[in-house]
């Protein structure tokens, strides 16, 4: 069954706290030299063959992000 | 008046909802997320809580159930419709309203009573106030930042349609200190602290919510 993987992240212009604590404890504990994190979402998708990539698309815009804070990326798995 | 309240999986404020109907002399009416009926209401409060268990994102599920479908074609005939916290969520996700609510900038639930300027006292919600009466009403969230684009907001301020805004102190870095906004026509309002808590004194910190419940009351008879 073709796998699809679908990203999610929040724009860059949103800000992301939680991206923001994560960086904060890395420094805590001496992990240096990361200089920015933004946190996303990811999902795997198993799908019907042939694979309709333009209605996967539609679903991720639907459901999956919101496009008014966040943008996608859609990858279908090579089998 | 009958006023429905919309129950979701999750849902939390749904009974206080009810009960800030019943004291502002209204009657409510329980809808359900499931049926499509909305019984014969006149207006509609989508309460707070956790529709949905938050999951993907707060009202990014509830905006799909059955009953919302009713709502979204129905508001755009101007039944007035109301959001609370979790409901404001919902009205954005279902693109009623513009922008959206995102994690708090600084991480942490906030719960406490919060003052808040009323900006616009001509919503279908907002009538009862004199404009920019300060009130006092909880504000409980923990994903109650607003953000939009930079466009979408100098539209909203510069038609009228930030309705509350956050005064003596921003509880969850919402841009602009924006509270609660409007659609262009004034039957839609979402925001994001809790009138239907400060409906009596014995549990609220004051009685200013019940203005949001009267007005839309006084709106239908006149």
């Amino acid at each position: 069954m073709p796998r699809v993987l679908v990203d999610v992240m929040l724009k860059p212009e949103i800000l992301d706290p939680q991206g923001s604590a994560i960086l904060g404890a890395l420094s805590r504990l001496g992990f240096t030299g990361v200089h920015s994190i933004r946190q996303g979402k990811h999902f795997e998708l198993e799908v019907s063959d042939p694979v309709d990539e333009a209605r996967l698309r539609e679903l991720a815009d639907t459901l999956l992000a919101n496009s008014v804070i966040e943008e996608f990326t859609l990858r279908v798995l090579p089998r | 008046m009958k006023i429905g309240v919309v129950t979701f999986p999750g849902s939390l404020d749904d009974r206080d909802a009810q009960r800030a109907v019943r004291l502002a002399g209204g009657e409510p009416v329980a809808l359900w997320h499931g049926d499509e009926d909305l019984r014969g209401v006149e207006a509609v409060i989508l309460p707070g809580g956790f529709s949905y268990g938050d999951y993907l994102r707060c009202g990014a599920i509830a905006r799909f159930a059955p009953v919302m479908q009713s709502i979204i074609d129905r508001a755009g005939q101007g039944l007035p419709v109301l959001g609370i916290c979790n409901g404001f969520q919902i009205l954005c996700e279902s693109h009623l309203l513009p922008g959206a609510l995102t994690r708090n900038a600084h991480l942490h639930f906030r719960n406490r009573d919060q003052l808040l300027r009323v900006e616009n006292a001509s919503t279908e919600w907002t009538g009862a106030f004199e404009p920019d009466a300060e009130i006092v009403v909880p504000v409980k969230n923990g994903e109650g930042c607003f953000v939009a684009a930079p466009g979408e907001l100098d539209r909203l301020e510069g038609e009228g349609r930030v309705v509350v805004r956050y005064a003596g102190g921003n509880p969850n870095g919402s841009v602009r200190d924006i509270a609660g906004i409007c659609n262009e026509r004034g039957n839609v309002v979402g925001l994001m602290p809790h009138p239907e808590h400060a409906v009596e004194t014995l549990t609220g910190p004051s009685t200013d919510g019940l203005g949001f419940f009267t007005s839309v009351l006084t709106a239908a008879v006149s």
